[in-house]
């Protein structure tokens, strides 16, 4: 038998670098309150958020990931044509082939990176995290790419005053690079299957027929998901900090996937996280922005120096599936 | 041992004013969870996920939505609780 000679990777992997994209345009709840019965009061007090951004035309999926991206790449002090891979996650890209990833890589100069899309709704950043880290690990990619990427308004029910408020657009991007220490703890994560019904399209494309249905949108059912959120993701968040080996009181920062505040609040006191841990609540001006939600919150806890370079983190995703995905990073 | 009538009642104010910040006093077995005590859905669920540990019964999400009363859910966990 010949002998396969193997890969070499690093000895471990870290984020090097973040960046987000918000698209330009700020819709308030006096806009959702045009479609709907409901009121300012009444949204803020069921999911926190007062504002959210909705993408123009020209604000694609793969213009807002690009923006995204290039900061994160300057911010990890690289240039595009290092990035040996790129992993595009989002559930709104509706051209199913080719992934957007290969535009994506193309369009930021790399030099013919791997480039691929993942599908795990809200849990899509940590799960390509996951890949992510694993690559760079194995050595198949030196500097991998992670994007989280949505244009949720486009699967939006404007009349459903359940979840009319709460979806917004955008794009977050990290790098991942080799690093000499574990900077990205072991994932915690996996899937629910039985529990499809609760988080869905509500029409499958080939289902679909404009005079009869209205176009496709995200529906849930805001209880079963609010107590699976809360009290089995808490579980879940827990577990990653106790395969990291990390406390409590050793974490600086915790950055949930941005659902809904009350979704958030709960999960601190089920947690019972210290007072001094900063908690991500990018949700009141960024609204629900699924696979982007994390690395978004992420950039912006580091820009507004909530946060800073170095500081321990946890991260949790989960969603339709339902799926997710938790684990302690260092941040960039 | 299985918890009274009057017991899961106290338990259930104690809960509601943790998680709603509504006097013990005002949780009554006639009086609403969402008209009387502004306890809303999504508070509804931490009262019944606090409920379940309390008084050791699951009340699955479709049953969350038929009680109506602090009644409702007194009767409930009297009848399902071990």
């Amino acid at each position: 038998m010949s002998k396969i000679k193997p890969s070499k990777g690093a000895p471990y992997a870290k984020i090097m670098g973040v960046g987000g994209y918000r698209p330009t345009r700020v819709v308030p709840n006096e806009v959702i309150l045009e479609t709907i019965d409901s009121s300012d009061e009444w949204i803020r007090s069921r999911s926190g958020i007062a504002t959210r951004h909705w993408a123009s035309d020209q604000e694609t999926v793969a213009a807002m990931s690009i923006e995204a991206s290039g900061k994160a790449i300057a911010d990890a002090g690289l240039t595009a044509d290092k990035i040996g891979a790129v992993i595009v996650s989002t559930v709104s890209h509706f051209k199913q082939t080719p992934a957007v990833a290969t535009e994506i890589a193309d369009k930021l100069g790399t030099r013919k990176a791997a480039a691929f899309d993942i599908s795990a709704g809200c849990a899509g950043f940590g799960y390509a995290l996951t890949l992510a880290k694993g690559m760079v690990v194995e050595g198949s990619s030196e500097y991998v790419l992670v994007i989280g990427v949505e244009r949720l308004s486009d699967l939006t029910d404007l009349e459903d005053r359940a979840t009319a408020f709460l979806f917004g657009d955008g794009a977050g991007a990290v790098v991942v690079g080799p690093s000499d220490e574990p900077h990205i703890g072991p994932t915690v994560w996996g899937s629910e299957g039985d529990k499809s019904e609760t988080i869905k399209q509500t029409v499958a494309w080939t289902e679909y027929d404009s005079a009869v249905h209205k176009f496709p949108a995200i529906t849930q059912e805001g209880q079963a998901v609010f107590r699976w959120a809360v009290f089995e993701m808490a579980k879940v968040a827990q577990q990653a900090l106790d395969a990291a080996g990390i406390s409590a009181d050793d974490l600086d920062v915790f950055i949930p996937h941005q659902a809904n505040m009350r979704i958030i609040d709960s999960m601190v006191k089920t947690l019972k996280l210290p007072e001094h841990v900063t908690v991500a609540r990018d949700i009141e001006t960024t609204g629900n922005t699924s696979a982007a939600s994390i690395p978004l919150a992420m950039e912006r806890l580091l820009a507004t120096g909530e946060a800073k370079s170095g500081d321990t983190a946890l991260v949790i995703g989960f969603g339709a599936g339902l799926v997710y995905a938790a684990s302690v990073v260092t941040l960039p | 041992m299985a918890a009274t009538q009057e017991e899961i009642v106290a338990g259930l104010a104690e809960i509601v004013n943790e998680i709603a910040g509504i006097p013990v006093e005002d949780v009554q077995l006639d009086k609403s969870f969402t008209d009387d005590l502004d306890v809303d859905s999504l508070s509804m669920v931490e009262v019944v996920v606090a409920a379940e540990e309390r008084f050791d019964v699951k009340i699955p999400d479709d049953d969350v939505k038929n009680l109506k009363t602090v009644g409702d859910a007194a009767s409930y966990i009297l009848k399902h609780q071990d």
